[in-house]
């Protein structure tokens, strides 16, 4: 056996973790930066975009393509709105106590997780991508006709996973864009940077918290979106990807987005390849004491500021 | 003559446990069997109030320790035959072990990123648990046989004996609790609370108070596990999910964080309305999600602290 192409394999699968994972603890990330606020409830809004994007798909019907545009649009937006809500409802009322705030996001977690599952029920169901053609992975053999291509058997990948890819990396640039070049990003860093002061300057800062938190949490319903074609929607898939995004946060440095992409980057490759060799449990295990290590290290995190 | 603060807190708890032990007599028996697990899982709540409570560290990772003592014993119950006494020290050494090693760890870090990384360290020990399938029969779990659940004679899978030794650990570990927090070492573990700069200036070793802080709340959770797995003969994975974290979380908030009794009015409160709601719908634990979001919201000392607030300051 060959085993270059299992390694390429396994980086394509590691970087679409990788993509889904980078987006959702940017929004993560965000809200922690500019709120101080640990949101325990980002996974449940991961979980609601992708159960939304299979609402929105299978009310529309029609081709998959359009389906899945539309939904790409309306889950976020949706979610986004929802956690608009829940800032003003809830998080402002405690005043964004670390804490308690804390304690309510993970009660919405439950209340989140448990009325989807009265609604929407326990089954998985899946989102049909927009578009999958098979790709298959070529490697290179030394014949005696020289080097030539072959393609080894049953190892390949799908356009829409290349796909992901390329579309996260457009919008962490559009992220990268909105905080560093426009009049929002400036708002939000101001905010960021000394709350009172901005107050102080006009900033309607309760605006701003509402917006970042509902921003966090349409990037977490946007990445869901991204992934359901290639995983199913189901009520409890929002544990996981929280407990990555927050290996991620803290690896990265909390509150720094550069960090965060970097460490989303290294914990998916090596989820990726490691799940080629071992079980996917020793994957988690070993991704989750890669943070003892981090810590032993460095503990603010690898772009971390202090 | 009147008694001190601290003396009237001591008889009020006492009381409180003969009146547990007098509940034994009349209550049914669904109710009776409720209250021993209600008991030992209020022990559980009290570890976790120790490092919450009292000494302001929010850990997210309990069901590791909870686990530990679960595991310590039920592993070399059921594959080194020891028996039930040498079991429950074995819980109670894997709880002191684990607790140790996991605090002097994750204090390296303090606030968020301490909830953060106790929470990873207890994923960590979940999927361990769930890895060494083979040994630890993974999320199914394994049943410790009824012949071996019997500790100097007593049979402790019989209600009536069960229930005592409940009591016996709760009311053990709820008079050890209130003698540490009327001790210096407490007061220095609530001072790290109130105000943790202040109190390493004035000279205390905050970092080696944490710690022992940890310790003492990782190893009452262990006993608990231990205890748990000995009185009701079962040891499963779902005992080291983050639910399990987050349900000690849940009752000492609803009973009152920094309370001696919060732990166990929390337990119960929470015991009967996943019970009555569980026998409603399946989605049972969307109560403990809008019992966490209105506590945050409108009562944030607990039970036991609002009435600790209005009718009897000196509680501890």
């Amino acid at each position: 056996m060959e085993l270059a192409p299992y390694l390429i394999l396994g980086c394509i699968e590691g970087l679409v973790t990788a993509a889904v994972l980078a987006l959702m603890a940017v929004g993560l990330s965000l809200v922690f930066g500019v709120m101080r606020v640990v949101n325990v409830a980002h996974g449940e809004f991961f979980m609601l975009g992708a159960v939304l994007a299979w609402f929105v798909a299978d009310q529309l019907g029609g081709h998959p393509a359009i389906a899945f545009l539309a939904a790409l649009i309306i889950a976020p937006l949706l979610v986004g709105t929802l956690a608009m809500l829940a800032d003003m409802t809830i998080l402002k009322r405690i005043s964004y106590d670390p804490e308690r705030t804390i304690v309510a996001t993970i009660g919405l977690l439950y209340i989140i997780q448990q009325l989807t599952l009265m609604t929407y029920g326990s089954n998985a169901r899946p989102v049909e991508p927009p578009f999958n053609q098979r790709i298959a992975i070529p490697w290179f053999e030394w014949t005696d006709g020289g080097l030539s291509l072959y393609w080894p058997w049953g190892l390949g990948t799908t356009s829409y996973k290349l796909a992901v890819i390329g579309f996260a990396i457009i919008l962490l640039l559009g992220i990268w864009v909105l905080m560093t070049r426009t009049r929002i990003g400036l708002i939000m860093r101001a905010t960021q940077l000394d709350r009172d002061v901005a107050q102080a300057y006009g900033i309607n800062v309760d605006r701003v918290y509402a917006m970042v938190f509902g921003l966090g949490a349409g990037l977490a319903a946007l990445a869901a979106v991204l992934i359901v074609p290639i995983q199913q929607a189901h009520y409890l898939m929002g544990h996981d990807p929280l407990l990555l995004s927050f290996i991620v946060v803290i690896i990265g440095g909390l509150g720094s987005l550069v960090g965060t992409v970097i460490a989303a980057v290294m914990i998916g490759l090596s989820d990726g390849l490691i799940s080629v060799f071992f079980t996917p449990t020793l994957a988690k295990i070993i991704a989750t004491l890669m943070v003892t290590f981090v810590l032993i290290f460095r503990p603010s995190g690898l772009m971390g500021s202090k | 003559m009147m008694m001190s603060d601290s003396k009237k807190s001591v008889v009020f708890h006492l009381g409180f446990l003969a009146l547990l032990f007098l509940l034994q007599f009349i209550l049914p028996a669904y109710h009776h069997g409720n209250l021993a697990r209600i008991m030992v899982l209020a022990t559980y709540a009290m570890g976790y109030n120790i490092l919450f409570g009292y000494t302001g560290l929010l850990s997210l990772g309990h069901a590791m320790f909870f686990a530990a003592g679960m595991y310590g014993m039920g592993l070399t119950m059921t594959h080194l035959g020891w028996t039930a006494g040498p079991g429950m020290l074995a819980g109670l050494l894997a709880g002191v072990l684990v607790s140790a090693g996991i605090g002097f760890l994750a204090l390296r870090t303090s606030g968020v990123s301490f909830m953060i990384v106790t929470l990873m360290f207890a994923q960590a020990g979940f999927l361990t648990i769930l890895y060494f399938g083979e040994w630890t029969r993974g999320d199914e779990g394994f049943v410790i046989r009824q012949a071996d659940r019997v500790f100097a004679g007593i049979d402790l899978s019989d209600p009536t004996y069960r229930y005592l030794a409940a009591l016996l650990l709760f009311g053990i570990c709820l008079m050890l609790t209130i003698r540490l927090m009327q001790s210096r070492f407490g007061h220095v573990l609530i001072a790290i609370r109130e105000n943790e700069e202040r109190t390493q200036m004035l000279g205390y070793d905050v970092h080696f108070h944490k710690w022992m802080a940890v310790i003492a709340s990782g190893t009452m959770a262990a006993v608990a596990g231990a205890a748990y797995a000995l009185l009701f003969g079962y040891a499963g994975a779902t005992f080291a999910s983050v639910q399990y974290s987050i349900f000690p979380l849940l009752w000492v908030l609803l009973g009152g964080a920094g309370t001696a009794l919060g732990p166990f009015i929390g337990t119960l409160f929470m015991f009967y309305l996943i019970d009555l709601s569980s026998s409603l719908t399946t989605a049972y634990m969307l109560i403990a999600g809008v019992a966490l979001v209105l506590l945050t919201l409108f009562l944030p000392q607990g039970l036991v602290g609002e009435w600790r607030r209005k009718m009897m300051p000196w509680l501890t």
